[in-house]
């Protein structure tokens, strides 16, 4: 009796045409809360504006707290899978994570990233997401390696999430498999790039298409 | 013991048992007699390390329970085989024999759905417990969806 | 007032019981795995391992994937030493199809896979350590050391492979890439200045009371547990089985080289310890052999992959296992005819090493519960494939 393996079935894509896909990944980037500042605060904001001149003010202080949040970026330790061997190798010596500020913290309520570092499966991802919703804003998250990114090489497994934007809204995205330590280094100074664009309003700014 | 002379006993002592040479020696014995099988293994042959245990499913031969355990000091390897009848999915369980059966047969569970008489914490081990469905079986699809996450 | 002062002794009856989750992500360093914790004060008194937050379906898959294209998934398993996982699944299809190696092809195999066991050894200790010591408490010391020679080796493999932690180096029939000019050399002198780090990390640990008193008598595994769970390699040697695939069963010319298997009877941790400290010398004795009797000749038998589906298996089943850094790797592989496998199934050695866990940690302190997972040394990859 000639046994023959079966044929896998790939179901159909959700999204039929671009648009739906720009649509469900901007409804994957919307983050409900966090995002927006005290109404005391926005009305100083407002006052401030209001006089010539004022934008000044807002501009700099915008630099000056960017330049902060972007020099103390706490990662937290989320390691998954064959990622997080590279991630660690990028937090040791020679791929020095350390002197950009990033220091690798355990506890989600006092660190800033999210690095995705391995493969997301279903059974994981509430965790995941737990994890992900006890960090304070603001908050950045870096899909690391092509497992989290789509899937990766285990895309057609029944039990693993394509992508962890799936899951949570994503900056970052550094492909590979693993991604070496330059390319995580390449990407982490990418997210500082992108604090260095967050304004005080709270809204990303639009992707600057020679860079972002 | 080399590998004949285990084959020899084991012909003795299991009648109807399909033995084929080489190394490892691969026993097939119905599934009334698979405990007793193991438990030759380790007391009259010495094969005390319980390597592995696992399924394989025939389609329409139905599942086949396979277990593999060793004798370190003679490097004699046995290669228990058991078909299970198509449509069956029990079979006694190895735990009382050998404590490593434990958490590779609550694995054969989860993967094919087969219920081990006998075990002591026959839940699922690599999926969620709510999972439905039991992946190894050819009747699954790989890339079988699970919302909201696929 | 001459009472004296009536001295109350309040006994605890132990009958409290606390339930702790040592959840999927802890800074344990060791991937995801799930611990629940059944506590009497400090002592666990029960242990649940929940595994399978890594289940990627690599069984599942392995049906869908043919003979060339599995390899490079198969370093996914135990991706901390991945050559000697590609080694099982690639030494399988090999044992079915009676497909010849070439000589040089099975010494390069022996001397990636030794290497990678160094590697692998050495990021063990660092992740230790580091779990025992804390990451910012003196624990990162040896951790940083560790990654800084584990990159060498790593380096080497980059100049061979292109990779430095997943492989697609070994095929059915061979190996894929030939040794570049000067490799030799830089692997001699690579080899030399890790086999003297271990000798300043051993300095550094071996007589360190803190080090001693968290590590000797913690965790202790009878010899007939060992054997009656399945637990291979260094836990194994630790538990007093001198007991090494490379030596009970060689394969792919382990035969040739001259090494002694390690071996300590007490199962605690430090014995453990002290094998995979022994390992790493050993390994870089089959090295040093190795380099220095390499033979001329192709490095593989079905060279020229024109396409995925070149390779195909006749009907047969075989079980290759292969002695990697945490055990027993196996693959137990059933072969139709097609070039795709009809059923492969991944013996891991960490599922199996995990298997302990239960039976040794009821007793010990919650702190003791973190070295004893470090020395059992588990890669997820492996358990939950």
């Amino acid at each position: 009796m000639e046994v023959k393996a079966p044929i896998p079935v790939i179901p159909a894509p959700i999204w039929r045409n671009i648009k739906d896909l720009q649509e469900w990944e901007q409804f994957r980037q919307h983050r409900p809360e966090g995002d927006k500042h005290s109404a005391l605060f926005e009305s100083v904001t407002e006052g401030v504006h209001a006089f010539p001149g004022g934008f000044v003010l807002t501009t700099a202080a915008d630099a000056f707290f960017n330049w902060a949040r972007k020099s103390s970026v706490w990662p937290v330790t989320f390691g998954l899978a064959c990622c997080a061997i590279e991630m660690m190798a990028t937090f040791a010596s020679r791929f020095d994570v350390e002197r950009l500020g990033m220091v690798p913290w355990a506890s989600p309520r006092h660190s800033d990233l999210m690095v995705v570092s391995g493969t997301v499966t279903i059974k994981m991802a509430p965790m995941l997401e737990r994890i992900y919703d006890q960090m304070p804003d603001p908050k950045w998250a870096l899909s690391m390696g092509s497992c989290a990114n789509s899937g990766g090489p285990f895309r057609h497994g029944y039990h693993v999430v394509k992508g962890v934007d799936r899951v949570i809204p994503v900056d970052v995205y550094v492909p590979g498999c693993p991604p070496p330590p330059e390319s995580l280094l390449n990407g982490l100074l990418l997210l500082q790039d992108q604090i260095s664009h967050f304004r005080r309003t709270g809204q990303r700014a639009a992707p600057n298409p020679k860079v972002d | 013991m080399t590998h004949e002379e285990a084959a020899t006993l084991i012909g003795e002592h299991f009648v109807g048992a399909q033995v084929q040479g080489g190394s490892p020696l691969a026993v097939t014995v119905p599934v009334d007699r698979w405990v007793a099988l193991a438990r030759f293994a380790k007391e009259t042959l010495g094969c005390r390390f319980f390597a592995f245990s696992t399924a394989v499913d025939w389609k329409d031969g139905g599942l086949e329970v396979i277990a593999k355990v060793d004798n370190l000091d003679n490097q004699l390897s046995v290669l228990m085989k058991t078909r299970l009848g198509t449509g069956v999915s029990a079979c006694p369980s190895l735990v009382p024999v050998y404590r490593g059966a434990n958490w590779m047969e609550r694995e054969c569970y989860d993967m094919f759905g087969i219920r081990f008489e006998g075990h002591p914490d026959l839940r699922r081990i690599l999926l969620a417990d709510d999972w439905q469905g039991h992946p190894l079986l050819k009747s699954y699809a790989v890339d079988t969806p699970h919302p909201p996450y696929r | 007032m001459s009472e004296a002062l009536s001295r109350v002794e309040i006994d605890y009856a132990g009958g409290e019981r606390l339930t702790m989750n040592m959840g999927p992500q802890h800074p344990s360093a060791h991937g995801v795995f799930r611990a629940i914790l059944t506590l009497e004060g400090e002592t666990v008194v029960g242990v649940d391992a929940v595994v399978g937050y890594l289940h990627r379906c690599h069984e599942k898959l392995a049906e869908t994937l043919t003979y060339a294209q599995y390899p490079s998934i198969a370093s996914k398993t135990d991706y901390v030493a991945a050559m000697t996982s590609e080694f099982a699944y690639v030494m399988a299809a090999e044992n079915i199809g009676k497909i010849n190696v070439p000589k040089r092809a099975q010494y390069l195999r022996v001397l990636t896979a030794e290497l990678q066991r160094i590697a692998s050894h050495l990021l063990w200790l660092g992740t230790w350590c580091m779990d025992m010591g804390g990451a910012l408490g003196g624990g990162a010391t040896i951790f940083l050391y560790c990654i800084r020679e584990r990159e060498l080796i790593l380096d080497l493999f980059e100049s061979l492979v292109g990779a430095r932690l997943l492989y697609g180096f070994y095929q059915v029939g061979g190996v894929r890439y030939d040794l570049p000019a000067g490799w030799g050399d830089t692997c001699r002198q690579t080899v030399s200045h890790i086999e003297q780090r271990i000798g300043e990390y051993e300095s550094l640990l071996d007589g360190n009371p803190f080090f001693l008193a968290r590590a000797r008598g913690v965790g202790v595994i009878s010899r007939e547990l060992a054997e009656d769970v399945g637990i291979a390699g260094p836990l194994l040697r630790g538990s007093g089985v001198a007991f090494d695939l490379r030596r009970a069963a060689p394969y792919s010319s382990y035969e040739d080289f001259q090494f002694t298997i390690p071996v300590a009877p007490e199962g605690d941790c430090f014995a453990r310890y002290r094998v995979r400290m022994a390992e790493f010398r050993e390994s870089i004795r089959i090295v040093r052999q190795v380099l220095d009797a390499l033979p001329e000749g192709p490095i593989s038998s079905r060279p020229g992959l024109k396409s995925v589906a070149q390779i195909r298996i006749p009907k047969g089943e075989s079980y290759a296992r292969v002695e990697g850094p945490r055990g027993e790797v196996g693959c137990y592989l059933i072969a139709d005819g097609s070039a795709k496998p009809y059923r492969m199934k991944w013996r891991g050695a960490s599922f199996s090493n995990l298997a302990v866990l239960p039976h040794i940690i009821p007793g010990h302190k919650v702190a003791d519960v973190v070295a004893i997972m470090g020395s059992v040394d588990p890669v997820f990859g492996e358990v939950d494939r």
